[in-house]
């Protein structure tokens, strides 16, 4: 029994240790740092995750030196995901980039804020060249516009889609119960 | 008294009955089923013509991969929205007589995707003979509703179902599934201003493949 106990103990001081080491500062986080980038000035970080904040125009720009610059190299571009904050929130949209490096093995979200009635993104087609389906998913799901894109058309929904199926303002069953007959 | 018992007497080796019984027992005896797996529903489908089951016993074991060759579809699975106008076509395609079984909840209700995406019953795009209950249903069932269907098959008349659908559905087009993507002003006009050349040029196919000779000559 002592044993038990002991080893659980041990166990929660180990688990408590990673955490803070989590959260404190990791390597890319001290990295980003020493970078002086001016876009790198609030880095958050939350649970192991790793967060900034970008301005949208300065975004390919961004992507571009992270996955060049040595130390950082993000190789691979996860996934782009689009959200609604709710309709009647100031920056109603967010469009996140989900980084990830495989020959350093970290990973780093990018976070771009949007107003309702300005939902342009530059695209980063130019920078990943997986961005373009991402981008189109994206553009489906929320009808964010990635500026550049090469062919931005719709890849889940029907082509005669009316409106943004993921939108807050969406209803759920869609406008109108769909019937050929 | 009767012409039967006539007949009988007079030609003992003749076998009198009603064409509609005889028609009715050649297409209820060899129902092909199209190749058409919408979801988890069609491992169940897949089940039902395995060795456990053996759909074979009832003679609908032959899942035909071209609607050109099938007499029943079964809609194994949720339909979505994006998938409707495509299972239309195939239905479109199929030949009379022809039939369709519902297989599942999603397929007859929507299930429990009651959402944007998803087609809330597929009696919403094509008329359904027999309904399946289940979440996904037994081969058991699919096997009874095949028997079913059987059933119906032989109440029918073959002066119920006419072609008459067929020149038609040649002619529709579902909507969302031509022109394939978002063509642009200038494509279109092209493709109209060919199109009208080849309907004025209807004696010449639009594409001819050459022969072997003419390939082995160029090459």
């Amino acid at each position: 029994m002592p044993e038990d106990i002991n080893r659980k103990k041990q166990l929660e001081e180990q688990s408590a240790t990673t955490t803070d080491a989590n959260d404190a500062a990791s390597p890319l986080v001290t990295v980003l740092q020493s970078g002086n980038y001016d876009w790198a000035g609030e880095i958050m970080q939350a649970f192991g995750e790793i967060t900034i904040i970008i301005p949208r125009e300065r975004i390919a720009e961004v992507c571009q030196l992270l996955k060049t610059a040595p130390g950082l190299e993000f190789n691979l571009l996860s996934d782009i995901t689009g959200a609604d904050r709710g309709v009647e929130e100031e920056p109603r949209f967010e469009v996140n980039y989900q980084l990830f490096s495989i020959a350093k093995y970290h990973r780093l979200r990018l976070k771009i804020l949007l107003n309702e009635d300005d939902v342009r993104v530059p695209s980063v087609t130019n920078v990943w060249r997986t961005a373009n389906w991402h981008e189109r998913e994206t553009f489906d799901m929320f009808g964010i516009i990635f500026e550049g894109h090469p062919d931005l058309r719709r890849i889940l929904l029907p082509e005669d889609w009316q409106g943004h199926a993921l939108r807050k303002d969406f209803p759920l069953r869609g406008y109108e119960p769909y019937s050929l007959t | 008294m009767g012409l039967e018992s006539v007949i009988a007497e007079a030609l003992p080796e003749v076998l009198t009955t009603r064409l509609d019984s005889l028609v009715n027992w050649a297409r209820k005896s060899s129902l092909w089923p199209a190749t058409f797996g919408l979801a988890c529903c069609a491992i169940e489908m897949m089940n039902a013509t395995s060795s456990r089951n053996d759909l074979a016993r009832f003679g609908s074991e032959v899942f035909r991969a071209s609607p050109r060759q099938a007499d029943v579809m079964i809609v194994s699975g949720r339909v979505s929205r994006k998938m409707a106008p495509v299972l239309r076509r195939i239905y479109d395609q199929m030949p009379e007589p022809k039939w369709v079984i519902s297989m599942g909840a999603c397929a007859t209700s929507g299930g429990v995707f009651d959402n944007y995406a998803i087609v809330q019953g597929v009696d919403k795009i094509v008329p359904v003979d027999v309904y399946i209950p289940g979440c996904p249903p037994r081969p058991e069932m699919l096997i009874h509703a095949i028997m079913m269907l059987q059933d119906k098959v032989m109440k029918e008349s073959i002066r119920d179902r006419k072609d008459v659908n067929e020149l038609e559905a040649r002619e529709a087009v579902p909507p969302g599934t031509l022109p394939a993507s978002g063509v642009s002003a200038l494509n279109e006009a092209a493709a109209q201003s060919s199109s009208e050349k080849e309907t004025a040029a209807s004696m010449s196919r639009p594409y001819t493949i050459a022969s072997r000779h003419e390939r082995r000559r160029s090459s």
